[in-house]
């Protein structure tokens, strides 16, 4: 096992040992540029001064994160669950599929950003509003993939299902919903990164609680160096959800032989 | 194989469109008798209803007109419980392994696991991988995948096993050495065998019946006996007789 890993870590070096060194090469010339550039702190402020605004308890990092957080995975799990059932819908209905899917095409080109401040007249503000914003940006890719992954089943193989009399949910449980997950992580990875960014915009809209409501806060008095920390939280909120959905995606396609 | 017959179809006929302006014949006159345990061979053109007529038998698709009686008794045979198939394409299911695969019509089913778990490790001895039971599909060669499709059509216990161009999309090599197999997969367990193919001296091999259908429009053209004796082998492509039948054959598609 301990020779499984360091075959693995010594793998994970030869291919990505660049990208890491890149990535730390990026912060360090930051650090420089900050440092010696001749810049005020509050147009580029360091790493190190960003990493300090962390013990400014005004901020309320960890609560503000929480929310934050709440907001992208709650509607991420909310386009998830309401995709894959839909797509599931289309793909035993296809009256349904002929009638409402360009009824969804033609929604998903309404900018859903622009919909925020008609979400708050309706939701009002707050935690349940950006949920709803993160849940109807990221919504569409699931249902999209998942209904196409869905209907890639052959048509032999159902003919071959019905001579057994296979039950639709059956044939849904045992061939199209494993052959669809592929299709469905793929949706889901867009999905997750298309989450932060709705729940954040919905936060600047009109929100007194999380990481972008606290942007504009600190934004008031050149708080750069928050400004970035924020920043910074989102992204490995995101990450985070990427990486969960990646792991996951492993867990249940890569491992059992496909890909 | 008995003389008891299996499956009767007489005067079967599936047109599409029909009434309409531009009715399209996808299969008439088709009159024969298979008995019980044989392998029919069902030979013809793209277009001469070969896979409509097995749909039909499947009770996929429903003819227009005819008859078709399967069982050697009255209400003895269940299409939704005594069909296996097998298509050119192995189609199997690449998330299970080997084993999982033969066991999915039996789980359609709602067979009992433990005994169709037996069965699926008999089967897989039947078709020569008892060592890839653990393996996904990817890690077989087609041949190997296709004999998985041939255990899992056959996990069930059907009585009648369909294959629509099962060799089709195998090199000629393995090809050959597949029809061996079925040959004696199909001895060891008595099964009634349709068996569609393009090709005619596959078709001549390994059908104690040949059924030799045409196209434009599609018809069974004729019902040959195939008097060659079983075991079959190779070689015996190369003898007088076979030749015989294989001529006779060119000769129904015009083809000679």
């Amino acid at each position: 096992m301990s020779q499984f890993l360091k075959n693995t870590a010594a793998g994970f070096l030869q291919d990505y040992g660049g990208a890491v060194l890149i990535h730390l090469l990026l912060i360090l010339i930051w650090q420089l540029v900050a440092d010696y550039g001749g810049l005020p702190p509050y147009m580029l402020p360091s790493p190190t001064e960003m990493l300090a605004t962390l013990s400014e308890t005004g901020n309320r990092w960890a609560q503000n994160a929480v929310v934050t957080m709440i907001e992208i995975v709650g509607g991420f799990a909310l386009a998830v669950v309401i995709g894959v059932a839909l797509a599931l819908v289309f793909s035993w209905s296809r009256t349904a599929l002929l009638l409402f899917m360009p009824l969804l095409v033609s929604l998903n080109m309404v900018p859903k950003v622009a919909l925020g401040p008609l979400i708050i007249v309706w939701f009002g503000y707050g935690l349940i509003t950006n949920m709803m914003i993160a849940f109807a940006i990221c919504f569409f890719p699931v249902v999209i993939t998942t209904a196409k992954g869905l209907s890639e089943i052959e048509p032999e193989l159902l003919y071959l299902a019905r001579t057994v009399r296979a039950s639709r949910w059956q044939i849904f449980r045992k061939i199209q919903f494993p052959g669809a997950l592929p299709y469905i992580f793929s949706g889901m990875k867009v999905s997750a990164v298309l989450a932060v960014a709705g729940a954040v915009v919905g936060e600047f809209i009109g929100s007194d609680k999380g990481l972008g409501y606290l942007m504009l806060q600190v934004q008031v008095n050149l708080d750069t160096a928050s400004m970035f920390m924020a920043v910074l939280l989102i992204t490995l909120i995101g990450v985070a959800l990427y990486g969960a959905v990646a792991l996951l995606e492993w867990l249940l396609v890569n491992r059992g032989g496909q890909a | 194989m008995t003389d008891q017959p299996f499956i009767r179809i007489s005067g079967l006929r599936k047109v599409y469109g029909e009434g309409g302006a531009k009715p399209y014949v996808a299969l008439s006159d088709v009159t024969l008798t298979v008995n019980e345990g044989e392998l029919l061979s069902i030979v013809g053109p793209s277009g001469c209803g070969k896979s409509t007529l097995m749909m039909i038998i499947a009770g996929l698709q429903k003819a227009s007109a005819g008859e078709l009686q399967i069982g050697t008794a009255q209400g003895d045979f269940d299409p939704h419980r005594h069909i296996g198939m097998v298509f050119q394409q192995a189609l199997l299911l690449k998330w299970r392994t080997v084993t999982e695969n033969i066991l999915l019509p039996a789980e359609f089913l709602g067979l009992p696991m433990k005994e169709a778990r037996e069965r699926a490790r008999y089967l897989l001895q039947l078709v020569g991988l008892s060592e890839h039971g653990e393996k996904y599909p990817k890690q077989l060669s087609g041949g190997q995948q296709q004999r998985v499709s041939i255990a899992r059509s056959l996990i069930h216990d059907p009585k009648l096993v369909l294959m629509d161009e099962p060799f089709g999309a195998l090199d000629a090599l393995t090809r050959e050495k597949m029809n061996l197999e079925l040959l004696r997969i199909w001895e060891e367990s008595g099964k009634t065998i349709l068996f569609v193919t393009h090709g005619i001296s596959e078709a001549v091999l390994l059908g104690s019946k040949i059924a030799v259908m045409t196209a434009g429009p599609a018809r069974l053209a004729e019902m040959i006996d195939v008097k060659l004796p079983y075991p079959r082998r190779l070689e015996m492509k190369t003898h007088e007789d076979f030749g015989v039948y294989t001529r006779r054959v060119y000769s129904l598609l015009g083809m000679e």
